[in-house]
């Protein structure tokens, strides 16, 4: 059984219909990204998934549950972390309260030291900041601190919604190997981006979006080589 | 930055301070204050807000000078203060041309008389250029002259004019802890002996002087004290403090302590609303609705009067009743905002404000709230069969909510709910990302604070021994809003110099209160600008405005 099985939902906007009967699956242990243009319904995939929005239609199961309806903060305590869209930090806490904000779903100390290590670790340059105001810290340090944050609730899945976003390339590598890293060491992952071509590199499967519809599923590999997606999200003639 | 002001620059200036100290003069605040002599014979407070304008743009227009090349900051000051002279000269031969109280009925005979030194308009209007450009070559000179000296200068006129403001209620002091003898030395009538104040002004000048010399060495000796030492100092430093704020109603005797007891009851709806806007962040203008439901609920149970319940409750029985029903109601109104932000959560809040008041005036409950006649006859606390009536003895009812609730707000801050609260305020939808529950961290604060506040109505109510609907207008939640922005919003301490600035000095200087409003618009404006973290602020709202200025400073 999959990790996370969402099944063909429709979340609406006032009476706005946004998603028109999403449905797909993430395995333990995967990479899987959400690709599509502006407005596509990436961002409200991964919201209605986190619980911060409820879907009309359509059931999700995470874990063998169903989770619809379920508030998002409860979700938290079932090991799924975001990390939302602009990253989100909290500007005027310092980076290790921040750190500390992202653990605040658990109480196990040991547990949660070692996270931070782990933490430190993956991202070094937030240990250098340590006590630095979050909101001083530069686009992709940011970027690094929220993902770091989301962390820290030791989450088995972890999404992620537009972390390249506003980045200068060298930072957009840095944070998709911290991704690649967090993976390895058996974090699943679901990715939304607009960046296609770096989602598509770290993945192992990809759905494309398309006005709240999923018109496209494959591995990563073969969408980086299918024609349509060359031509729309990769900038390919 | 320092920049160079050409002549019409400086001109301005001085018309832009005239401008002030005019609109001070003819909506008759400086008249007012003229009634408050000073020292005997020679000025009163009106003439310190006369001069206080001119005063303050020769000062600040001086410091931002660039001093090199042909810059003479003295007589800058000497331009900027008689140019600010130039409307009140226009005023005062107005005045003697035509009937000007016809359009402006606050130019009285007094005030002319105290522009002009009650000399002819001409002599007088001379005298008073003179006097606004010895001010401003004196603002002026501030810049200039050593630190060494500024620094006790400064400390000798702000204490010596400090006591001659409040030699009045001073004056009584002295009289009933030191004796008559002392107080024929000091004062003079109601104001200060002039040869006292002479001598008192070389005394703090020396004083000063002598500190600055000694001081570090003093500090230094402090420091290498050791650490067992220094610890039993700052214990009895400590007990010194519990000493004298137990034994404060004897120093104060009771007028001061009526005055502390007021300024008491806004400590603590103080900081039960800096929980609600300061750690959590919710924006509430309708703080005084559970003022009004504690004093309430304290007279319906305990009045002894036509409207009382007669159920044989006691203040200290129907105290914790207050507490619970006020809470109550906190979450009440907590329920319909929760998905409420920022402005849309300050109107309705406010509107709920209004609404008690209004349920209170209304003849819907006048059975049981008395509608506008209010609730007489509420019982003074009781202590072990005592009655506590004098102020000096509500003190203390004051003093343990106050302390109650300082111990609670400071271990909220500092738990898990504080933290919650904290997240909140940054960011709603982050802390729910991070597995925080909104709906109950809201509830919490609106419940709290509301507590706080409750408590506060019970205790106002029993010391007052009786309500009235229009005691708890909007302008209470205003009052108690300016206290927490005054005083740092966030902090804990910043809540008790609020408290004292925007409650405890309107209290001494009675001639204020006609005009509190526009006084708490100038102070809220001139601190937004000057000190926008407050006078006492949290470290951590320091840190953050410190690291906007660093961002600001990083972008150029």
């Amino acid at each position: 059984m999959a990790m996370l099985e969402v099944n063909d939902i429709h979340t609406y906007y006032g009476n706005i219909h946004a998603l028109k009967g999403i449905s797909l699956t993430v395995e333990e242990g995967e990479i899987v990204t959400l690709i599509g243009a502006n407005g596509a319904g990436k961002t409200t995939t991964l919201r209605t998934i986190s619980g911060l929005l409820t879907p009309r239609e359509g059931s999700i199961s995470y874990l063998g549950k169903d989770i619809v309806g379920t508030p998002a903060h409860k979700l938290v305590y079932e090991k799924m972390a975001m990390v939302p869209e602009g990253r989100g930090v909290f500007a005027k806490l310092s980076v290790m309260e921040n750190l500390e904000m992202g653990s605040y779903s658990r109480d196990d100390k040991d547990g949660i030291a070692r996270d931070l290590e782990r933490v430190f670790a993956l991202f070094p340059r937030l240990k250098e900041r340590e006590k630095q105001v979050a909101g001083t810290l530069s686009g992709g340090e940011q970027q690094m601190l929220a993902t770091g944050r989301a962390m820290m609730a030791s989450p088995r899945l972890l999404m992620l919604d537009e972390p390249s976003m506003g980045l200068a390339p060298v930072l957009v590598d840095a944070v998709f190997d911290a991704i690649v890293e967090i993976n390895k060491e058996g974090t699943t992952i679901l990715l939304v981006e607009q960046n296609a071509l770096m989602a598509l590199s770290i993945a192992n499967r990809g759905y494309v979006l398309q006005t709240g519809q999923i018109v496209l599923h494959d591995d990563a590999a073969e969408l980086k080589n299918n024609e349509m997606v060359q031509k729309a999200y990769l900038g390919m003639d | 930055m320092k920049k160079t002001f050409t002549t019409k620059e400086i001109i301005n200036k001085g018309l832009l301070a005239g401008a002030v100290v005019l609109s001070l003069s003819v909506i008759g605040f400086i008249a007012l204050l003229a009634e408050r002599e000073l020292i005997k014979g020679w000025f009163s407070l009106g003439h310190i807000f006369l001069v206080a304008s001119p005063f303050a743009f020769a000062y600040v227009t001086t410091r931002d000078m660039e001093y090199e090349g042909n810059a003479k900051p003295l007589q800058t000051g000497f331009i900027i203060g008689a140019v600010a002279s130039i409307p009140l000269i226009v005023l005062s031969f107005l005045a003697v041309a035509i009937d000007i109280r016809q359009f402006l009925s606050n130019v009285s005979p007094a005030l002319i008389e105290l522009l002009t030194f009650g000399q002819t308009p001409v002599l007088g209007s001379i005298l008073l250029l003179l006097l606004f450009g010895i001010i401003g070559v004196f603002a002026a000179s501030f810049n200039i002259i050593p630190e060494n000296i500024r620094h006790p200068l400064v400390n000798a006129l702000v204490w010596t004019l400090g006591i001659a403001t409040f030699s009045e209620i001073l004056l009584s002091r002295v009289r009933s802890l030191l004796g008559r003898g002392l107080v024929k030395v000091i004062f003079s009538g109601k104001s200060l002996n002039p040869i006292f104040a002479i001598v008192f002004f070389a005394a703090v000048f020396g004083f000063t002087i002598w500190w600055d010399k000694r001081g570090d060495s003093f500090k230094e000796k402090l420091e290498n004290l050791a650490p067992a030492k220094r610890k039993q100092l700052s214990q009895g430093q400590s007990i010194l403090l519990m000493l004298v704020i137990l034994f404060l109603p004897l120093i104060l005797g009771s007028y001061l302590t009526e005055v502390a007891n007021n300024v008491g009851i806004y400590i603590l709806m103080g900081l039960g609303l800096n929980i609600v806007v300061g750690f959590a962040g919710l924006l509430d203008l309708g703080y005084v609705a559970f003022f009004a439901i504690g004093a309430y609920v304290m007279g319906v149970l305990t009045s002894e009067g036509a409207l009382g319940l007669d159920a044989g409750f006691s203040f200290w029985t129907a105290l914790p009743i207050s507490v619970i029903v006020a809470t109550l109601f906190g979450i009440v109104l907590g329920i319909p905002v929760l998905g409420m932000r920022g402005d849309y959560l300050a109107i309705v809040t406010l509107g709920f404000g209004e609404i008690i008041r209004v349920v209170a005036v209304s003849d819907l409950f006048k059975d049981t709230l008395g509608g506008a006649q209010g609730i007489l006859q509420i019982p003074k606390p009781e202590f072990f069969g005592i009655e506590l009536v004098q102020p000096g003895e509500l003190y203390y009812v004051v003093l343990a909510g106050v302390l109650l609730a300082v111990f609670i707000a400071t271990r909220l801050r500092d738990s898990r709910l504080g933290r919650q609260w904290m997240a909140l305020r940054e960011d709603e939808d982050v802390a729910e990302a991070m597995g925080m529950n909104l709906v109950s961290t809201k509830l919490m604060a609106f419940a709290t604070g509301a507590a706080f506040s409750g408590l506060s109505g019970a205790i106002f109510a029993s010391k007052l021994t009786s309500i009235f609907p229009h005691s708890f207008n909007l302008l209470i939640s205003i009052n108690v809003l300016s206290l927490i922005i005054v005083g740092g919003v966030g902090s804990i301490p910043g809540v008790f110099v609020g408290a004292l600035v925007l409650v405890g000095l309107p209290e001494l200087l009675r001639e204020f209160a006609e005009y509190r409003l526009l006084i708490y618009g100038v102070l809220l404006i001139v601190m937004m600008l000057v000190k926008p973290e407050g006078l006492l602020p949290d470290q951590r709202k320091k840190r953050e405005l410190k690291s906007e200025a660093e961002l600001d400073w990083a972008e150029k």
